[in-house]
């Protein structure tokens, strides 16, 4: 899986002029293993927004691996941590589908994430692996997220199942399933309007969407997809956990990680919570959306800009 | 959920009681704490790096308040330091002496331009501006229907042109503006990474073609690290004169307001702060502090209690506020303690069980000095029984105080509403200093505003 790493890099290199590799320069075997280093290595985690608890105890282990090992040589350090982080991450998860009648997959997240723009994408992806589907426009609220949806669809080729702006969205769920059904559909996307974690009201109104497609559909939906913003701190950790308690979240999809946001925080949700990543986002393109691959990820983590702030 | 840095340092200088004197030792524990609390909540670490280093040179050595726990003392030196940092409340936009007055949005995807822009120009509308939407996002699929939308909303005029440039849109904009007899124009950018040179390019064009008066970068709170990246290539190419901090109502620490505050030395002008239109407030320096610290809580509140007024009078204020038998007198010393303290804001977030409830309670710092003249010119039984003052005392006190008789009557008002409230606390038991905070009740919020806007 060359390709997103590359073209991660393709898109990084006017800036990767400016910048120094530090890590890698640091990793080369050059330098001495010491308490410099280790801090080092730790504010690259950090910088990455693996979060403060998660980076130390990487770093932690490092320090023990070093030391068990007896290792010298610090251009063997970055392999150890790496490990330590595919360990982690685990193995690639693809999507669930349903062995008879339609996968529903709910798509929810809080606002500004690009659940539209990632659902345009994966429908443009599962059509061109010959599957039949079908948009549910549930962000009855923001202005013109329907006609976005529809945009999308348009693109994608797909139906866009939708109701007047305001509407329930739950009543869109269930006529979307129920036109899965009577068209032999593999896939219902649907979109949720974007929403806060900690707004009470909002979340229940997610629980209720989701009552509605189990009960159209027992064992729906199939998928529960976390749309991540890479660029959103340690917040996210909240994110997945408010979202996983209301809505059973089955994996995170992480966007916007064609920009210099490294996502680092999904290290410590896969720790804490247990929610793996599945696709990821790297562009406004339709083909934009990957597969995650761990190696790749954790690759592109110690690949960092020298920001030079004082 | 977070535990408060207070209460980490409380833990860390236990064995500490006592002690007289911030020791290098004390100091250096304490600022692993500090280090820690700030990275969790996404200061960017080398911000946090050089703010601990400023931090540490100023506390140690320093004579702990008598009333204060070395814990607390260091809180309050890396609070202060905080707000210092933030600098001063600057939540104005530069209006132009020749209108139009042009302010440009830009930002990353999904940080809330197109909202914010809405938000602003309902703002502005309430000041008596009548500001013009221009749609310059012409990329992302139906950007411009939701300016529409929301412009039918908000009942702002939206200007677009199909197939048109950005930069030929927001330049037509401006002649529109002119001819409707608008005086602000705001345009809406597509989301862009800092990286995209290309883009990048566009808004320098957009800046050339239309010389804004003020370039807004819109960033979400909940951003991590990258913030500082994102910010400062905004700023290093075009130049930006304030930010918009959106999405402050959910439950992140805001740790992004503090590292882009230092790496562009321009100032957080508002803060997003609900999903309706009208939810953009000014930004305050004060709750950020607090809130990226973790101080939300009891001990906070009486930390602060002693550093300007001692316990006994702290006890005696809740006492009352519990009782009801708060009036306007204590209400007009409250502000003469509060003036020393910080803001009205952050006490009434502290206050146990408040806080939370009263988060979407909008509070206009500037009108005390009004308030403080309106209670002054009141006579002492009037303090203590508002009910009494009828039309002339009414006339009265307004003269008195330079102020209209809507504006003594407004306050009459809303200091029953806020005895009224309190009366609700009191009753569903929110204010016990140990309460568990309130229950029942919920998503009914006291839709005041306080103090007496």
């Amino acid at each position: 899986m060359a390709g997103f790493f590359s073209q991660l890099k393709a898109g990084l290199t006017k800036t990767r002029q400016n910048f120094v590799q530090r890590v890698e320069e640091l990793l080369t075997g050059r330098r001495k293993i010491d308490e410099e280093l280790y801090e080092e290595l730790e504010e690259v985690l950090i910088g990455a927004d693996v979060g403060f608890k998660t980076s130390i105890e990487l770093v932690n282990h490092l320090r023990q691996e070093v030391k068990a090992r007896k290792i010298s040589e610090s251009d063997q350090l970055t392999g150890i941590l790496t490990e330590k982080i595919l360990e982690i991450l685990g193995e690639e998860k693809p999507l669930f589908f349903s062995a008879s009648g339609p996968s529903i997959f709910l798509v929810v997240g809080v606002n500004g994430v690009g659940k539209t723009t990632t659902i345009g994408k994966l429908a443009g992806r599962l059509k061109k692996d010959g599957k039949r589907i079908i948009l549910a426009a549930g962000d009855t609220f923001r202005a013109a997220a329907i006609d976005q949806l529809e945009i999308w669809g348009e693109r994608a080729g797909v139906e866009v199942i939708k109701q007047k702006e305001g509407a329930d969205p739950a009543a869109v769920a269930y006529d979307a399933i129920h036109a899965a059904k009577s068209r032999n559909v593999d896939v219902v996307i649907m979109d949720t309007a974007g929403r806060l974690h900690n707004k009470v009201n909002l979340m229940e109104e997610l629980r209720k969407v989701k009552r509605v497609i189990q009960r159209e559909i027992p064992g729906a939906p199939h998928e529960v997809l976390l749309v991540l913003d890479a660029t959103t701190g340690q917040n996210a950790l909240q994110q997945a956990k408010m979202f996983k308690d209301v809505a059973d979240v089955t994996g995170i999809i992480l966007t916007k990680l064609d920009g210099t946001a490294k996502g680092g925080v999904v290290l410590g949700i896969q720790g804490e919570i247990k929610i793996p990543v599945k696709w990821i986002g790297i562009g406004e393109g339709v083909d934009d959306l990957r597969p995650f691959v761990p190696r790749d990820f954790a690759a592109a983590l110690f690949d960092r800009p020298e920001e030079g702030i004082t | 959920m977070f535990q408060g840095l207070a209460e980490k340092l409380q833990e860390t200088f236990k064995k500490l009681k006592g002690k007289g004197k911030l020791t290098e030792a004390d100091v250096n524990e304490a600022m692993r704490e500090v280090r820690m609390a700030l990275l969790e909540a996404d200061v960017n670490f080398r911000v946090v790096k050089s703010f601990v280093a400023k931090v540490k040179e100023r506390a140690v050595g320093q004579e702990v308040l008598e009333s204060l726990s070395p814990g607390q003392h260091v809180v309050k030196i890396v609070h202060e330091e905080i707000i210092d940092l933030m600098g001063s409340v600057a939540s104005k936009i530069q209006i132009a002496s020749k209108p139009p007055t042009v302010i440009l949005l830009v930002g990353l995807q999904g940080a809330g331009k197109t909202t914010h822009a809405a938000k602003l120009a309902v703002m502005l509308t309430k000041q008596g501006k009548r500001p013009l939407l221009a749609a310059c996002d012409v990329y992302r699929p139906a950007a411009i229907k939701q300016l529409q939308v929301l412009g039918e909303q908000t009942k702002t005029p939206v200007f677009s042109v199909a197939e048109r440039s950005p930069v030929e849109i927001a330049q037509a904009s401006l002649a529109h503006a002119n001819a409707q007899g608008l005086d602000v124009v705001i345009l809406d950018t597509a989301g862009r990474l800092h990286i995209n040179e290309e883009l990048m390019d566009e808004l320098r064009k957009i800046k050339a073609g239309v010389n804004p008066h003020e370039i807004l970068l819109v960033v979400d709170a909940m951003t991590g690290q990258d913030a500082v990246n994102a910010a400062k290539a905004f700023h290093e190419q075009l130049g930006i004169d304030g930010v918009i901090l959106t999405k402050l109502d959910g439950d992140t620490r805001g740790g992004a307001a503090l590292s882009i505050k230092a790496v562009t030395q321009c100032p957080i002008k508002f803060a997003g702060v609900g999903e309706k239109l009208d939810a953009l407030e000014a930004f305050h320096p004060d709750r950020i502090a607090s809130r990226i610290l973790g101080m939300g809580d009891v001990l906070t509140l009486i930390e602060k209690a002693q550093e300007a007024f001692d316990n006994k009078k702290a006890q005696e204020m809740e006492r009352k506020l519990r009782k009801q038998e708060f009036t306007l007198d204590d209400f007009l010393e409250q502000m003469q303690q509060i003036k020393k303290m910080g803001s009205l804001s952050s006490i009434l977030e502290m206050l146990p069980g408040v806080g939370k409830s009263l988060k979407d309670i909008k509070i206009d710092e500037k009108d005390t000095g009004y308030i403080e003249a309106i209670i002054r010119s009141m006579t002492p039984e009037e303090r203590r029984k508002p009910a009494m003052i009828k039309d002339s005392r009414k006339k009265r006190i307004s003269r008195g105080s330079g102020t209209s008789i809507q504006e003594v009557g407004r306050l009459l008002k809303q200091f029953e509403q806020f005895q009224k409230m309190m009366k609700q606390f009191a009753g569903s038991g929110g204010m016990g200093m140990l309460g568990k905070g309130k229950k029942g009740n919920k998503g009914k919020r006291p839709n005041l505003r306080f103090p007496f806007a």
